[in-house]
């Protein structure tokens, strides 16, 4: 979707529409709201990895000077659950704790202290039960349930699929990689922990602000735990400071502050400690995965076979789409022979896992890359010519039946190629140093809703007032990664006015169209469309207008930052007095658009979930220096070249890019969520977790390809997740050619390095099979 | 009302304006700032000084306020990045910021920016490894920090301007 016409907003290096209410403080975030009366609210979190919950006492807790109310989960037991085929969540535990840090009850009191200190005087008696902390664990267990009213075990979902002749592939093979892979579970820490403040007003409206980024959703679960009529709940996300997915599930503190302010009649406010956001979680699913990636003769993938044993946590969250993804989203960019997976999410007692940047599809992606290279290495193929050599192409089906659009994979591998110096440099760099090369691909939002409807995915108002001020109203959620800016950039390329006189009006479910959320990276490229349409619509108004005005054809007139005229003529407005014409022609001026699902995927169960309109690809180089004594390596570059379609603003673009490649080498580097055999987390503070600074984050170079996809908003496609998960096993392959030895257990610390490197040589013991494997480095973990 | 100890008075000096704020003894410079002052651009991301995102100069130098006591800061001349602008025009570390896309969700930024023009202010021409080292304390999770490299050699006047087309004039075509 593209103008062959010149442009003059799209593809230019502009200021976000907020940046400089962000640079001067004056962005309200959640927590710096306050309103008159205001109670604070805090959650009684249980520390039994497992328990039942047999009673809750808080006459101790009600007399705690300033305590006004108190919360249980009995009182809003309704499960609910982002995929509403798995509500098993509840706002506060009425049954049962499932991990250490499980919501159990709620206080609101007159200030932040003193409904702290109340939270020591409520009384629970537990029923402690045995928790399940391994993976493996839990999968072999059959008395223990997690979930009493799971189907099968703890099982949280299985998936299979299977699409031509695996076996037969594996025997055409000329080299086969059979690897396990471990990736270890991370966080998303964004700097601003959860915060939300409900308030119920006399007219029995609720509103909730809330540091969300799906506030569609919290919207709906809202008014069916509390029982409202969804007319009469409102759901306004603040500006908000990072969520990388980790706001995209209904947490307990949105639906506890909503349930005290009915109880109190006062607006109540939650702000998680940072010890909280841990426990809330809903980060990356660790998971074990083993590989066999086979090689035909010339380096054709012929046979990818995948098992997968994934630890969900404690609840479900996006754990459906999770086990889908881990296998589906890997079709891509190289052409698979035949391709089976095999993929299991597991319930256990820990901090629920969920959709981390790149959900569900990092994992698999590090494993397959560097089996990948194992086999390539074995036929003696240069890494980056065996990726070449399997580019799927341009309009075509992937194996599970996904149709790929645009595809600009071969750019991005020829400037990491060219940038990194790889044809001169590769091998030639000595014992110790090493270049790595990875690529992948991401979908540009889902082709279908969490729920199944006919509406659309997103929608865009727009009202145009004969000041020459352009209002528009988005409901999408600007997270940091620029869609607040996005409307004002569109619309005002279609409709010629100046972006800065755009007003864009968000994510407040009373006054924006529905958007479903900032994840999938779907907003860009879905919102994108309805800004477009919506545009255009008013763009034919004012272009009759003046176009009756001056009288030429309306073809002719063109309109470009605040001007309206016709090229190569003295005729020439300003966008207010065409504004004003077109208000006088047609009355009342407004438009809306929309962005409707279309359908796509195979035609299978499941063969829907990773079915995208447009698929991003990605390619990184690195280059890494390895200290063959200690096991210390350090990254010298990452050359990242992504393939967004467009690059609607590229400033933006490559700050997408470079936040994600340094989420990504975080994981390689140092990130682990691990907790202690009794299922409490080893060092839930910043301190302890370790998240890179400015001086532990390599340079990197942001390289963007813009292959314009057929479908985009102006060819654009998705910037921001596809390009952390090429940087993970590119380090990885990176180590290999400085040291020989392969790296298949995340994080890449300096101690296994080190081990590696000192078995090396050493005959290696016959492998034993996966689900021994398996089992052995759960139990050698806990 | 609560059986707290009574509230101590203070008086800051908080971006050149006299303040006498009422704070309990346990209450800190950030607490202070946010709640008792109102000026809500200091941000709380960890309350325990591992995240920098509570950065604000006191008597000129970057401190953590949310491990620092609001009674410990008596008369004290604090700066926040609500102080930053003078004159009615941004510092330019704040334009430098919006200018280079440093600001994502924005959140780490308030410190980030107090960091940078504390920086500036001994070392008007630092070199990248004393921009990082400077700012290693102010933790971000959205920029992987090059923008806000560059953004920082913007504003010291090492990096051109033109090289990152600044946004276009009003009212005319490009």
């Amino acid at each position: 979707m593209s103008f062959g016409k010149k442009l003059n907003v799209v593809g230019r290096r502009l200021r976000k529409v907020d940046g400089l209410q962000k640079a001067t403080g004056a962005a309200v975030y959640a927590d710096d709201i306050k309103l008159p009366r205001m109670l604070h609210c805090k959650i009684l979190r249980s520390p039994h990895a497992h328990a039942r919950i047999k009673r809750i006492d808080f006459s101790r807790c009600l007399e705690h000077p300033g305590v006004v109310a108190v919360l249980e989960g009995k009182e809003i037991p309704t499960r609910y659950g982002v995929i509403p085929w798995t509500p098993d969540e509840q706002a506060l535990a009425a049954d049962k704790a499932r991990f250490v840090g499980d919501e159990v009850a709620a206080v609101a009191a007159e200030d932040e202290l003193a409904a702290e200190e109340a939270l020591e005087l409520i009384d629970v008696e537990y029923e402690v039960l045995p928790p399940l902390i391994d993976p493996a664990e839990a999968l072999r267990e059959q008395r223990i349930k997690i979930h009493e009213d799971s189907k099968q075990g703890n099982i949280s979902k299985h998936v299979e699929l299977s699409f031509g002749d695996v076996a037969a592939g594996f025997d055409r093979c000329a080299a086969i990689a059979d690897e396990t892979f471990y990736y270890e579970g991370s966080t998303h820490t964004p700097i601003e922990p959860h915060c939300a403040i409900g308030n119920y007003d006399a007219d029995g409206n609720l509103t909730v602000w809330s540091s969300t980024q799906i506030p569609h959703y919290v919207h709906r679960e809202l008014s069916r735990v509390l029982e409202l009529p969804e007319a009469r709940v409102r759901v306004i996300q603040p500006f908000l400071g990072g969520a990388f997915g980790g706001k995209s599930d209904p947490f307990s503190l949105e639906f506890a502050v909503a349930k005290l302010s009915m109880k109190t009649g006062r607006p109540v406010k939650c702000l998680f400690t940072r010890e909280e956001v841990f426990w809330a979680h809903r980060g990356r699913h660790p998971m074990k995965m083993r590989f066999k990636v086979g090689l035909s003769e010339t380096g054709r993938i012929e046979s990818v076979d995948s098992k997968i044993l994934i630890d969900g946590g404690a609840y479900s969250s996006f754990g459906l789409v999770t086990a889908y993804y881990a296998g589906q989203l890997l079709t891509g960019p190289y052409q698979f022979g035949a391709y089976h997976f095999d993929s299991t999410r597991v319930f256990t007692n820990k901090p629920p896992c969920g959709p981390k940047r790149g959900h569900g599809s990092v994992q698999p992606r590090f494993a397959f890359e560097v089996a990948l290279d194992m086999a390539a290495e074995k036929l003696g193929l240069d890494p980056i010519e065996v990726r070449r050599r399997n580019f799927i192409g341009e309009n075509v089906k992937t194996i599970n039946g996904q149709l790929i659009t645009s595809n600009g994979f071969l750019r991005c591998l020829d400037l990491v190629e060219k940038a990194s110096g790889w044809k001169e440099r590769k091998g030639k760099l000595g014992f110790g140093r090493g270049l790595g090369v990875a690529g992948s691909m991401y979908i540009s939002g889902t082709a279908y809703p969490v729920y199944p409807n006919e509406m659309p995915q997103a929608g865009i108002q727009v009202k145009l007032d004969r000041s020459g001020k352009v209002t528009i109203f988005s409901g999408a959620s600007d997270i940091g990664q620029g869609s607040n800016s996005v409307p004002a950039y569109l619309i005002a390329e279609e409709i010629g006015c100046d972006p800065r006189d755009c007003l864009v009006v968000v994510s407040d479910t009373d006054l924006t169209p529905v958007d479903l959320g900032a994840y999938s990276s779907r907003v860009t490229f879905m919102l994108g469309i309805a800004c477009v349409e919506a545009g255009r619509k008013l763009w034919a108004q004012i272009s009759a207008a003046v176009a009756e005005k001056w009288g030429v054809e309306a073809a002719r007139i063109e309109g470009s930052l605040g001007t309206i005229f016709v090229p190569e003529t003295a005729l020439s407005m300003s966008f207010k007095e065409a504004v004003r014409l077109a208000e006088a022609k047609f009355g009342t001026l407004g438009a809306t658009g929309s962005y409707r699902t279309e359908k796509l995927g195979g035609d299978y169960r499941g063969g829907t979930i990773g079915a995208s309109p447009a698929y991003s690809f990605t390619a990184h180089a690195v280059e890494v220096q390895v200290d063959p004594e200690t096991g210390i390596w350090t990254v010298e570059r990452v050359w990242a070249a992504h393939d967004c379609g467009k690059a609607l603003n590229p400033t933006l673009v490559e700050g997408q890019i470079e936040g994600s490649v340094y989420m990504g080498y975080a994981e390689a580097a140092m990130e682990e969520m691990t907790y202690l055999p009794s299922g409490l987390h080893r060092g839930p503070s910043l301190l302890d977790y370790r998240i890179p600074t400015s001086l532990d984050t390599p340079e990197l170079t942001a390289m963007i390809v813009e292959s314009g996809d057929p479908k985009g908003p102006y060819g654009a496609k998705e910037a921001g997740e596809g390009p952390l998960h090429p940087v993970i096993p590119a380090i990885s392959n990176a180590i290999h050619d400085a040291v020989g030895i392969w790296l298949t257990e995340l994080p890449f610390h300096p101690g296994k390095l080190l081990r590696l490197l000192r078995e090396k040589g050493k005959p290696r013991a016959p492998v034993p099979p996966v689900e021994e494997r398996i089992s052995a480095a759960g139990e050698s973990r806990a | 009302m609560l059986g707290r100890p009574q509230k101590i008075l203070i008086s800051l000096d908080l971006n050149g304006q006299r303040y006498e704020l009422a704070v309990e003894p346990r209450s800190t410079l950030l607490e202070a700032i946010r709640y008792a002052a109102g000026l809500t651009g200091s941000k709380q991301g960890c309350d325990k000084g591992d995240c920098g995102a509570c950065t604000v100069l006191s008597n000129g130098a970057p401190i953590l306020s949310c491990i620092s006591l609001a009674v410990e800061h008596q008369g004290d001349r604090i700066t926040t990045i609500e102080g930053l602008a003078h004159g009615g025009k941004v510092h330019p570390v704040q334009d430098a910021f919006d200018l280079c896309g440093a600001l994502q969700c924005g959140f780490c930024q308030s410190g980030m920016m107090i960091s940078a023009a504390a920086l500036l202010e001994r070392n008007p021409k630092p070199t990248r490894e004393q921009i990082k080292e400077a700012l290693s304390g102010n933790l971000c999770r959205c920029t992987g920090y090059t923008k806000i490299l560059e953004a920082v050699e913007v504003a010291s006047g090492q990096r051109q301007l033109a090289e990152l087309d600044p946004r276009p004039t009003t009212g005319s075509p490009a």
